[in-house]
């Protein structure tokens, strides 16, 4: 798993969970918060989702490092590459 | 369907609050039953068949509608909570309501769902009180009427140091009051928020087909998420253990084990059920209970001359009393619906006309009664709340109304406690709220009416809130 690819599947849970969010322009570096309209109910879901779709794991304590795409790839990545050499 | 295996979580109740709850916990793998001691959904918003003619309880209107784009209210979190498409509600917005007050109505504050339409009401019927108006909506703004954890004020108190004109603070009230406050009087300023924008800065709507699509769309959720539902099954005791509950037992004794359960039936019937509280006196429940008389008419309101309410919050009287009366009803006070006055789109009209009257009542002067007296009593009310009612509306002479009508139906505060299980025919609950949806027992919250979320959005919302507050968050 890339980096890149891990930014896409950040961004498919969000159309997923918040599909009246338009996601076509979405900036890696800027939080997802000032950019899009998601509260702590939807936090909760892409963690939720992750858990759901991937088996990935994000402990509340870790939550800080989802605000951006680009710290989500920094922070899951090594996560999907882990799991996949347990495989 | 496999019921000896043991759920994650048993829910009590298939009404909004805990389908909803379901949704949620299904859609993230939990092992869910739900189990509904009636044979229909929605609990005390449902509908029934009587003649092969549906009639809808409890919904006159879907509350907090905002438009597309619009974000960060209680219908788009919802929606993205439950996944659920706003077109599948196909809701289709009210035309226009109005609060009315005096003996024959002389004030009235017509309210759409643009709210600037109320501020300019308010600025031409009350000039003196506009900017203690505009300052109470500012503070409404800036409340956190999510959090869960609030210190109760009195939302008289509150609304008395912006608005000084008694007419205006009552009439204020009403439509909050009568749309969810399980409170005499007076209420949680948190809860007069939450009803408040739910009515005023957001607004009123509806599907075509009423409250059943509703509970269509969120049924086949809750199938589609794996959810499982027990109709017909409903739980008389919860067994615990050292502050903990084991199982539920169901009415037919069978016992189902779960690790956590959510009820949605209220917090002194789910005390009940624990066995905690022996028997609750009724009137200690809650106090508030209504009736309400449905006309089904061979034409549409507007033919009679009522096509431009949708909804009519009256009142007659100097003050506006919400509180339990001390007889079978008070018909001083009430709320109108006219469900086809909603903007369905041109061509669509609900093939019949129906006019539906809420009142107050008192539970213990109908729960006694004998079948025929119970009945007699039933007529006679009919025509009180029908004609109290009427004086708000354009006049009808009584001879084309009895024309106009194919046939008619009412349910009492005996008709809520029977399908609806509340002590007292509390329609709203007890008025004291459980905002956490604990209870006596660790693993067994609330959701619903008594959590404290109101309207059928506020409902939903209850379900989800508690589900992900004491299950998902906690990956338990």
């Amino acid at each position: 798993m890339t980096k890149d690819e891990c930014k896409q599947v950040v961004l498919d849970i969000i159309a997923d969970i918040a599909p009246d969010e338009d996601l076509s322009n979405v900036k890696p570096e800027v939080r997802l918060r000032d950019q899009l309209q998601l509260d702590s109910m939807d936090f909760l879901d892409i963690v939720m989702e992750l858990r759901k779709r991937h088996s990935i794991e994000v402990p509340e304590a870790d939550y800080q490092h989802l605000a951006s795409l680009d710290s989500c790839a920094e922070y899951l990545t090594p996560k999907f590459i882990a799991l996949a050499a347990k495989g | 369907m496999n019921t000896r295996n043991h759920y994650d979580v048993a829910i009590i109740g298939a009404g909004m609050s805990g389908l909803a709850a379901g949704i949620r916990l299904a859609h993230f793998g939990k092992k869910v039953c739900i189990f509904e001691r009636h044979n229909a959904t929605g609990g005390l918003n449902s509908f029934y068949s009587i003649g092969g003619r549906k009639f809808d309880v409890g919904l006159h209107a879907l509350t907090n509608f905002v438009r597309p784009g619009v974000k960060g209210t209680p219908l788009t979190k919802l929606l993205r909570q439950l996944r659920i498409d706003r077109s599948e509600f196909a809701l289709c917005e009210q035309k226009q309501s109005r609060v009315t007050f005096g003996p024959n109505g002389e004030t009235s504050l017509r309210f759409t769902n643009d709210f600037a339409f109320l501020e300019n009401e308010v600025a031409t019927q009350f000039p003196k009180e506009i900017d203690g108006f505009r300052a109470l909506v500012a503070a409404i703004k800036n409340y956190d009427d999510v959090s869960l954890d609030v210190v109760p004020v009195s939302a008289r108190a509150v609304v008395r140091t912006h608005i000084t004109d008694a007419l205006l603070e009552d009439m204020l009230f009403c439509p909050v009051m009568y749309y969810g406050s399980a409170q005499e009087h007076d209420m949680e300023f948190g809860q007069f928020v939450i009803m408040f924008k739910a009515l005023f800065l957001e607004g009123f709507a509806r599907p075509f087909d009423g409250v059943r699509v509703i509970l269509r769309v969120l049924l086949e959720k809750y199938r589609q998420a794996g959810g499982e539902r027990r109709m017909k099954c409903g739980v008389r005791k919860i067994l615990a253990q050292e502050g903990r509950a084991t199982a539920v037992v169901l009415d037919s004794g069978e016992e189902i084990t779960a690790t956590h359960i959510i009820s949605s039936i209220g917090a002194p019937e789910t005390e009940r059920l624990v066995g905690l509280t022996p028997e609750v006196a009724p009137l200690e429940a809650g106090r508030l209970s209504f009736v309400e008389t449905i006309s089904i008419l061979k034409c549409q309101p507007a033919a009679l001359g009522w096509g431009s309410d949708t909804i009519v919050f009256f009142n007659d009287s100097a003050r506006f009393d919400y509180a339990c009366p001390q007889e079978a009803l008070d018909t001083r006070s009430g709320v109108i619906c006219l469900p086809n006055n909603f903007a369905y789109g041109a061509d669509q009209f609900l093939p019949e006309g129906i006019f539906r009257v809420t009142c107050l009542a008192r539970y213990d002067h109908w729960a006694p009664l004998q079948e025929e007296v119970y009945q007699a009593q039933k007529i006679r009310c009919f025509s009180e709340v029908q004609n109290s009612a009427r004086r708000f509306l354009p006049s009808v002479r009584d001879a084309a109304l009895a024309e106009a009508v194919i046939t008619t139906d009412m349910f009492t505060p005996r008709t809520i406690t029977k399908f609806t299980g509340h002590i007292g025919g509390a329609i709203y609950g007890a008025p004291i709220k459980h905002r956490q949806g604990r209870t006596p027992l660790e693993n067994v919250y609330l959701c619903g009416t008594d959590q404290g979320f109101l309207g059928i959005i506020g409902a939903m919302l209850s379900g989800i809130s508690m589900a992900n507050f004491h299950i998902l968050q906690k990956n338990q």
